[in-house]
């Protein structure tokens, strides 16, 4: 007889599990090498403090009440609930501090879309690291964490949250036009970005062109002298920040797995300068992501920067399945 | 801190000619002709040909439905793809893909009709607070509603939609129209516009990054304004 699970859940049966776990370990083995102790948090915390965290975001959490009327939230990802640990079981020790995580999380789904409401996270959180140091140090073990699972194609895509943002005050960019082109940005519609950068009264030729062309600039070093030929002081603070941050990777001799890429931009509320997203030629999904939350620590009372990165592990999965394939048929 | 274990320069390809999947259905004709514009040669296509894919000048194109075009463009198993911005419409917020270039073929509108001179839209608004609406776009047609404020009760038909408001299955309907011939001939009217549509080139996440500077070369080949 069959019983039914939720859909976006499923159950893992031993072959997998037995990957998953080698997965795991391997992934732990790295981050502890690189001085990031595991800790774990609750599956459910109070739907308050996740909120507090969160900002503006479009991630939706499974809310409910517990049996006293209290609000609680499964965790949508494992970022928040660090920052909350390490503000309230940390506050009196010298940062920065290492940790790293596995563990479920939780996001609400559009039906028939394929999506998970639960995923499996490996990640690490570099707390009190300012950038760019602490951006590179994250990325190493991001780029030898991606080795250690086999995914020596894998490329980290490097952005910056701020540009946009301080773009759009340099050019007066305002209330709803300022939303709107901020949204199509993060969705990458530039054919959407165009009506909506069109729809702003006042702008210049040249802070339209620099919007439309600036999201399309994405390869090595060189995009950073192509994105500072459009001009404009958010333009040049932000290629200098991704520079000293590239630079540093170059020290790291992990900058040849890099992409720079200027219309970067991940949608969760907290980030701020660097971003990052995980792309591996074998899979057409995004494996993770990550990036600087300069300002998420402070939210819970201990202001301090902080970055880190998440792996989604099932895809991760896939794609080392991928990846072996590929190297199989080439054998052939 | 050990030492970096990271010293081999990777930069990722990958592999093989890029997938472009395009559109059989309304929009093929022309996407044939943008195709030939970028030096391609579509002849052997343009036959009664069965075949789904064709290699040619280091493309492998894809053909299928439309609305299948964003499903095999977000999963990676295409790397870019043409379909109309209907479809895209009718499938946001389901399928993430990045929307690239508007190749303004293809133009047609999604509108809201009713019979000509017929006040049922109206009246069902009026006095039993909803309109029934038939549509192939359901997606479409309520969010419609919903942003301007309305209720209606929308009703997803698979075939030809005009047929629900003459035998009173519907009050409207919220349909595709180019020419707006199909819905003279029977013997409806435009009520409202909801959008404007025209074909797109739409890219996968990560074909757009690990695949730049070739993605790039496509887009500007076939960009309107290259006068391809």
């Amino acid at each position: 007889m069959i019983h039914p699970i939720p859909p976006g859940t499923r159950d893992i049966l031993p072959d997998e599990m037995r990957e998953l776990r080698a997965l795991q370990a391997t992934l732990i083995e790295v981050f502890e090498r690189f001085g990031y102790g595991q800790v774990a948090t609750p599956t459910l915390e109070y739907d308050e403090v996740l909120q507090r965290g969160e900002g503006r975001s479009g991630v939706g959490a499974y809310r409910f009440f517990d049996e006293r009327g209290e609000l609680l939230a499964l965790r949508s990802d494992m970022t928040i609930p660090i920052a909350r640990l390490v503000a309230s079981r940390f506050a009196d020790s010298e940062p920065p501090h290492r940790f790293c995580y596995v563990g479920n999380a939780y996001r609400v789904v559009r039906p028939q879309r394929a999506q998970v409401r639960q995923f499996l996270h490996a990640g690490i959180e570099l707390l009190g690291s300012p950038a760019p140091e602490g951006t590179a140090e994250v990325l190493e073990v991001l780029s030898a964490s991606l080795d250690a699972v086999g995914l020596n194609r894998a490329v980290l895509g490097l952005g910056d949250a701020d540009l946009y943002r301080q773009l759009l005050t340099e050019l007066g960019v305002q209330g709803e036009h300022r939303g709107r082109i901020l949204d199509r940005l993060a969705e990458h519609n530039l054919v959407g970005l165009e009506m909506a950068v069109d729809e702003v009264e006042g702008l210049n030729a040249h802070g339209r062109e620099t919007l439309l062309r600036l999201p399309g600039l994405r390869g090595g070093a060189e995009v950073l002298d192509q994105a500072r030929e459009l001009g404009g002081a958010a333009v040049e603070r932000a290629a200098q920040r991704l520079q000293q941050t590239y630079d540093l990777l170059v020290k790291r001799g992990v900058a040849g797995r890099v992409q720079l890429d200027l219309g970067l931009l991940r949608d969760l509320g907290y980030y701020t300068g660097a971003i990052v997203e995980i792309y591996d030629p074998a899979l057409g999904h995004i494996l993770g992501g990550g990036g600087r939350y300069d300002d998420l620590v402070g939210r819970f009372g201990s202001p301090m920067p902080a970055a880190g990165f998440g792996l989604y592990l099932e895809r991760v999965h896939v794609a080392q399945m991928e990846e072996e394939r590929v190297v199989r048929e080439g054998e052939r | 801190m050990t030492p970096p274990t990271v010293e081999s320069p990777i930069r990722a390809r990958l592999g093989g000619p890029l997938k472009l999947a395009i559109p059989r259905g309304a929009l093929w004709g022309e996407t044939l002709d943008a195709l030939d514009g970028i030096g391609l040669e579509t002849a052997e296509m343009r036959g009664d040909s069965r075949s789904l894919v064709f290699d040619m000048n280091g493309l492998t194109l894809v053909t299928m439905r439309p609305s299948d075009v964003p499903t095999y463009v977000e999963a990676g198993a295409a790397d870019l793809g043409i379909t109309g911005k209907d479809v895209l419409l009718e499938q946001q917020g389901d399928r993430i893909v990045y929307e690239i270039l508007d190749l303004d073929y293809g133009a047609c509108r999604m509108v809201l009709a009713g019979r000509r001179g017929d006040q049922s839209l109206g009246e069902s608004e009026r006095r039993v607070g909803g309109m029934r609406i038939a549509t192939k776009y359901p997606r479409t047609a309520e969010r419609h509603f919903e942003q301007t404020g309305r209720h209606a009760d929308v009703i997803e038909v698979k075939g030809s939609v005009e047929l629900a408001p003459l035998i009173g299955l519907a009050d409207g309907i919220v349909d595709l129209v180019a020419t707006g011939r199909t819905l003279k001939e029977n013997g409806l009217e435009i009520r409202e516009e909801i959008a404007t549509s025209t074909a797109r080139l739409i890219s996968n996440r990560v074909s757009h990054k690990l695949r730049a500077v070739e993605v790039d070369d496509l887009v500007e080949r076939l960009r309107p304004e290259a006068g391809r």
